[in-house]
C-alpha cells in the first residue's frame, strides 16, 4: 500500500508543482496519472522515489516512510522501485546489457560494481529480462544503435532487473508511435498482472488509460482534480481535467 | 550621420535623444584617447620601421631564418682574380680574353687609384656571396673594397671604389668565395682540421641538437599531459555543478565531518608511516616480501568485500556497523601495505633490470621510478582515503544520533560542535599561514584564529539553524573552481621558475610546471563537459538505488569518455606547443636551444629549431584530429 499525504512541491524558483496531493494505491494496482503537460505528473512520480525532494507532505510505502528515509534507507527503497522514462534515459554509449545490469546496482557489492564486475547470476537475469522484451540478440550492441521502441524495452528490462515491487512510468509511450506504445503498455500490463507489481504510470492518451489502468488520478496545475475508475472519465470529467477548450483525440 | 546611427534611428525613432548622442560622442572621444595612450605606452615608432639600417638587419635575419641549417657543408675558400692597373700604364692596357667559365670583367680595365669601377662576375655558384678585395702586387695587405651577392645564375654586377694605392706593377681584384663541397646527392669525404674523415654535406650540429631536444619536448609534453589528466579526471567531478548541486548535508553533520577530516588525515599519515616501517622489515627478506605480496592484497580484497557489503533489506545493527568500520580500517592498512610492497618490488626489480637490460636499462629505471612515485604518493593517498572514511563515519554517526535524540537536543549539541569545527579549521589555516610567514607566536597563529573560527562557526550554525540542509556540494564547487581558476591564470612559463628552484633546470621542471597548469586547464574543460551531459541517464541510474560513486561510473563516465579523450589530446597538443618555449625559463625541451641560438644570433640554427616545432605541432594536430574522429 502506497500512501501519499498532503504532498507539496515548490521549486526553488517559486513554481508550485504539486499542492496538497493525497491518494492511496493498493498493492498490485495499475494506476494511471493523467493531466496536461506541466500539471505535475512527472514531479509527482519523481517525488515518490525522491529523485525530486518533496517540500512538504509524507509518502509511506508498506509502513516505511519514504520522505523520512536517510540516504542508505533511500537506496533500499529505490532499488525496489523501478522507473521507466519518457526519453528512455539509457546510457547511449554503453552496451544494452550494461544498461540492464545497471538495474541491479542497488543489490551488488558497491566496490566490485565500480570496476564493472557483476555476479554471473545477475548477468543471467539481465539476459532473461532482455529475452522477456525480445531483445536478447541486441545485448552487446550499443544502446544508441537501437530504435526508440527497442530503447524503451531496454528501459523496461532495466527497471525489471531491480525486481521491483513498484514501477513508476513517466509517460513511457509519449515519444513512441501508437503501435509501439501498445507493445510497451502490454509489457507494463504483463508486469502488473504476472509479477504483481504496483504500476504508477503517467499517460497522455485517455484511451490508453481506459484500456490498461485499474484506477486513475488526474492533476491540474499541481492539484488533484480526479480520483476514480477510468470509465468514470466521461466528456464532462475530461473537460474538467484538461480545460474547457480541450477535445478528445484518439 | 553614419549608416549605423540611421539604422538605430529607424528601429527606435523616439529614443534617439540628444543625451544619447552626447554619450556616443563621448564614447568616441574616449576610444580615441584610449588608443592614443596605447600608442604612447607601446612606443609605436614608425621611424624605426622605415629606417634603412633596421630594414637591412631585418632582411639579413629573415634570409638566415629562410635558410635553416639542416646540413653542414665543408667549405673551401676560392679566389678568382683579375689584373688591374692603377694608374693605367703609359703604354695602355687591354685585358686578355677570359679563358675560364668563371671569370671577372672590370669596366674600365684600368684607371686612377680611388676611381670607381664596375665589376662583373660570371659563372659563380648560384646565390653565392663573397668579398671583393684589392690585392697589391706583392700580395701583402689585401684590402676589402666590397662584397657581392650573386643571382640565381651565379652572375653579379657591383660598383666598387678602389683604394688610393698607386703602383706601377699590376694589382689584382680578388673575389673570395667560400664554396660548399659536395651536394646531397654526391657527398664528398673531407679531412677535418683534426685529421678525421667526414662527409660533406652532413647532418648539422643544429639538426642533431634539434632532434634530441624535440624528442625531449614531445615526451615532456606527454608526461605533463598524462599527469595532468590523471589528476584532473577525479577533480573535474568536484568542479561540475550538476554533480555537486545535489550534495547537501546539515549543520550537525557538517561540523562533525569538518572535525573528522583533519583527524582522518592525521590517522592516514600515521597509518602509512606504520605500513612503511612494516614494509621495510618485510622487504629486507625475500620470502617475507613474497608472502606479503600475496597476503596483503588478498586480505585487503576480502576485508573490503566484508566492510562494504551490498545493502541488505534490513539496516545493519550498531554492532555490525562497528565491525564493518574496524574491518574497513584493516582493509585500508592491508591495501596501503600492498601498494608499498609492490612499489618496493618495482624498485628492487627495476634496479636489477637497469643493469641486466643493457641499452634498454631505461625500462628498469622507469620501473624503479614508478615504485618510488608509488611510495611517495601512498602517504597522500592514505591520508585522503582515511579522511574520506572518517568523514563518512562522522556523517553516519550524525544520522544515527539524529534518529535517536530529540530535535531540540540535537540543536543544542550542534552549536558547540560548529564552534569547535570552526576553531579547528581556523587554527589549521592559521598554523599554515604562520609557517609560511615564519610567525612563531602561538597566540597569533593558533588561539586568535581559533577564537575567530569558533565565532564564525557558531554564527553560521545559528544562522542556518532553520535550514534542514547546507549545500556543501556547491561550496566545494566554488572553492575548487576558484583554486583552479587561480592556477590556470598563472602561465606555465612563470610556474616553471618555481619548479626550476625545486628540481633544477631541465625537462623535469618543465614537465611539472606544465602538469600543474594542465590539471587546472583540463579540470575546467572536463568539468564543463560533465556539466553538459544528458541528465536523463543519471536520473535513471540514481533511481535504481545506485550510490553516488556507482552513478558516476555508470551514468556519467560513459558519456564523457569521448570528450575527455578529445580534450586530453588537445591538451597534449597545447603542451607540445608550450614546451617549445618553456625552455626559455629553464624548463628543458627545444626552447632551451632555441633561446640559445637566438641569443647567439645563430638564426639559421634557430630556424632548424622552429622548423622542427612546426612539424611536430602540425603532425600533433593532424594526429589528434584523426584520433578524435575515431573515438567520438
Amino acid at each position: 500500500m502506497l500512501k501519499v499525504e498532503h504532498l507539496t512541491k515548490v521549486y526553488d524558483n517559486g513554481t508550485v508543482a504539486l499542492e496538497d496531493v493525497s491518494f492511496e494505491v493498493p498493492e498490485g494496482q495499475f494506476l494511471a496519472v493523467i493531466g496536461l503537460s506541466g500539471s505535475g505528473k512527472s514531479t509527482l512520480l519523481r517525488c515518490i522515489n525522491r529523485l525530486i525532494e518533496p517540500t512538504d507532505g509524507t509518502i509511506t510505502w508498506n509502513g516505511v516512510s519514504i520522505t523520512d528515509a536517510g540516504p542508505e534507507e533511500m537506496r533500499r527503497v529505490r532499488r525496489n522501485v523501478g522507473m521507466v522514462f519518457q526519453h528512455f534515459n539509457l546510457v547511449g554509449r554503453s552496451k544494452v546489457i550494461t544498461n540492464v545490469l545497471a538495474g541491479s546496482l542497488g543489490y551488488v557489492n558497491p566496490m566490485l560494481s565500480v570496476v564493472n564486475r557483476f555476479p554471473p547470476e545477475h548477468l543471467a537475469r539481465a539476459m532473461a529480462q532482455l529475452a522477456r522484451v525480445g531483445l536478447e540478440e541486441k545485448a552487446y550492441e550499443r544502446a544508441d544503435n537501437l530504435s526508440g521502441g527497442q530503447q524503451q524495452r531496454v528501459g523496461v528490462a532495466r527497471a525489471m532487473m531491480q525486481e521491483p515491487s513498484m514501477l513508476l512510468a513517466d509517460e513511457p509511450v509519449a515519444s513512441l508511435d501508437p503501435v509501439l506504445a501498445h507493445s510497451i503498455m502490454q509489457h507494463l500490463e504483463q508486469i502488473n498482472d504476472q509479477d504483481r507489481v504496483m504500476v504508477l504510470c503517467s499517460l497522455h492518451f485517455v484511451d490508453l488509460v481506459h484500456r490498461y489502468a485499474d484506477q486513475a488520478i488526474a492533476l491540474n496545475d499541481g492539484k488533484l482534480v480526479f480520483e476514480g475508475k477510468p470509465v468514470e472519465i466521461d466528456d464532462a470529467k475530461f473537460k474538467e481535467i484538461y480545460g474547457k477548450e480541450a477535445e478528445r483525440v484518439g | 550621420m553614419s549608416d549605423e546611427l540611421k539604422a538605430g534611428d529607424a528601429s527606435t525613432p523616439k529614443h534617439r535623444t540628444r543625451r544619447q548622442s552626447i554619450i556616443l560622442g563621448l564614447g568616441i572621444v574616449a576610444a580615441v584617447v584610449t588608443y592614443a595612450y596605447g600608442f604612447q605606452v607601446t612606443k609605436v615608432d614608425l621611424d624605426e620601421i622605415s629606417s634603412e639600417t633596421r630594414r637591412g638587419q631585418l632582411v639579413r635575419v629573415l634570409r638566415e631564418i629562410a635558410r635553416p641549417e639542416i646540413l653542414t657543408y665543408d667549405r673551401i675558400p676560392t679566389n678568382t682574380e683579375l689584373v688591374i692597373f692603377l694608374p693605367c700604364p703609359a703604354s695602355g692596357y687591354e685585358a686578355s680574353e677570359p679563358t675560364q667559365d668563371r671569370h671577372l670583367i672590370v669596366e674600365p680595365s684600368c684607371g686612377e687609384p680611388g676611381d670607381t669601377f664596375v665589376i662583373m662576375g660570371i659563372g659563380f655558384a648560384g646565390n653565392s656571396r663573397g668579398l671583393i678585395n684589392q690585392v697589391p702586387p706583392d700580395g701583402v695587405l689585401e684590402l676589402k673594397i666590397g662584397e657581392f651577392f650573386a643571382d640565381v645564375d651565379g652572375n653579379f654586377v657591383v660598383e666598387v671604389d678602389t683604394r688610393e694605392r698607386a703602383d706601377e706593377e699590376p694589382q689584382f681584384i680578388r673575389v673570395v668565395t667560400n664554396e660548399r663541397i659536395g651536394s646531397i646527392f654526391t657527398p664528398v669525404q673531407v679531412e677535418s682540421s683534426a685529421g678525421e674523415l667526414r662527409d660533406s654535406p652532413r647532418i648539422s650540429r643544429a639538426s642533431r641538437d634539434t632532434w634530441d631536444k624535440i624528442i625531449e619536448t614531445v615526451f615532456l609534453a606527454l608526461l605533463a599531459t598524462t599527469l595532468g589528466a590523471a589528476l584532473a579526471i577525479p577533480l573535474s567531478f568536484l568542479a561540475a555543478r550538476n554533480l555537486m548541486r545535489d550534495i547537501t548535508t546539515d549543520v550537525t553533520k557538517l561540523a562533525l565531518q569538518l572535525l573528522a577530516i583533519p583527524m582522518g588525515i592525521g590517522v592516514g599519515v600515521g597509518l602509512s608511516r606504520a605500513a612503511r616501517q612494516l614494509a621495510d622489515q618485510l622487504t629486507a627478506n625475500g620470502w617475507l616480501l613474497a608472502l606479503g605480496l600475496v597476503l596483503a592484497p588478498t586480505v585487503a580484497l576480502v576485508a573490503m568485500k566484508f566492510a562494504f557489503p551490498p545493502i541488505d533489506n534490513k539496516p545493519p545493527n550498531p554492532i555490525e556497523r562497528g565491525q564493518h568500520g574496524v574491518v574497513a580500517v584493516v582493509a585500508a592498512i592491508a591495501g596501503i601495505l600492498g601498494i608499498l610492497l609492490v612499489a618496493d618490488l618495482f624498485v628492487l626489480l627495476g634496479s636489477w633490470l637497469d643493469d641486466a637490460l643493457g641499452s634498454f636499462g631505461f625500462l628498469g629505471g622507469f620501473l624503479e621510478n614508478t615504485g618510488e612515485i608509488a611510495t611517495a604518493i601512498t602517504t597522500v593517498l592514505s591520508a585522503l582515503l582515511i579522511a574520506a572514511v572518517f568523514a563518512n563515519l562522522a556523517g553516519r554517526l550524525a544520522s544515527f544520533v539524529k534518529s535517536r535524540v530529540s530535535k531540540g537536543l540535537m540543536q543544542q549539541a550542534t552549536y558547540p560542535l560548529a564552534a569547535l569545527a570552526g576553531a579547528v579549521i581556523a587554527a589549521i589555516i592559521g598554523a599554515g599561514v604562520g609557517w609560511l610567514y615564519r610567525i612563531n607566536d602561538a597566540i597569533a597563529i593558533l588561539w586568535c584564529p581559533a577564537l575567530a573560527g569558533a565565532i564564525i562557526g557558531l554564527y553560521l550554525a545559528i544562522r542556518n539553524r532553520e535550514r534542514s540542509s547546507v549545500q556543501i556540494g556547491l561550496v566545494t564547487y566554488y572553492i575548487s573552481r576558484t583554486i583552479f581558476n587561480t592556477l590556470r591564470s598563472i602561465e606555465p612559463l612563470v610556474m616553471v621558475i618555481v619548479f626550476v628552484v625545486w628540481v633544477g633546470i631541465g625537462p623535469f621542471a618543465g614537465a611539472l610546471a606544465l602538469a600543474v597548469h594542465s590539471v587546472a586547464a583540463l579540470t575546467k574543460l572536463y568539468s564543463e563537459q560533465v556539466e553538459s551531459i544528458a541528465e536523463g541517464p543519471i536520473e535513471a541510474v540514481k533511481a535504481t538505488g545506485a550510490s553516488r560513486l556507482q552513478t558516476v561510473v555508470y551514468a556519467v563516465a560513459p558519456q564523457i569518455v569521448p570528450p575527455y579523450i578529445a580534450f586530453t589530446l588537445y591538451r597534449w597538443d597545447i603542451n607540445v606547443r608550450m614546451s617549445t618555449i618553456i625552455g626559455f625559463a629553464g624548463g628543458g625541451g627545444i626552447g632551451f636551444v632555441l633561446q640559445q641560438n637566438i641569443r647567439l644570433l645563430e638564426y639559421s640554427a634557430a630556424s632548424v629549431n622552429m622548423l622542427a616545432i612546426v612539424i611536430v605541432v602540425a603532425s600533433m594536430d593532424y594526429l589528434s584530429s584523426r584520433i578524435r574522429q575515431r573515438v567520438v
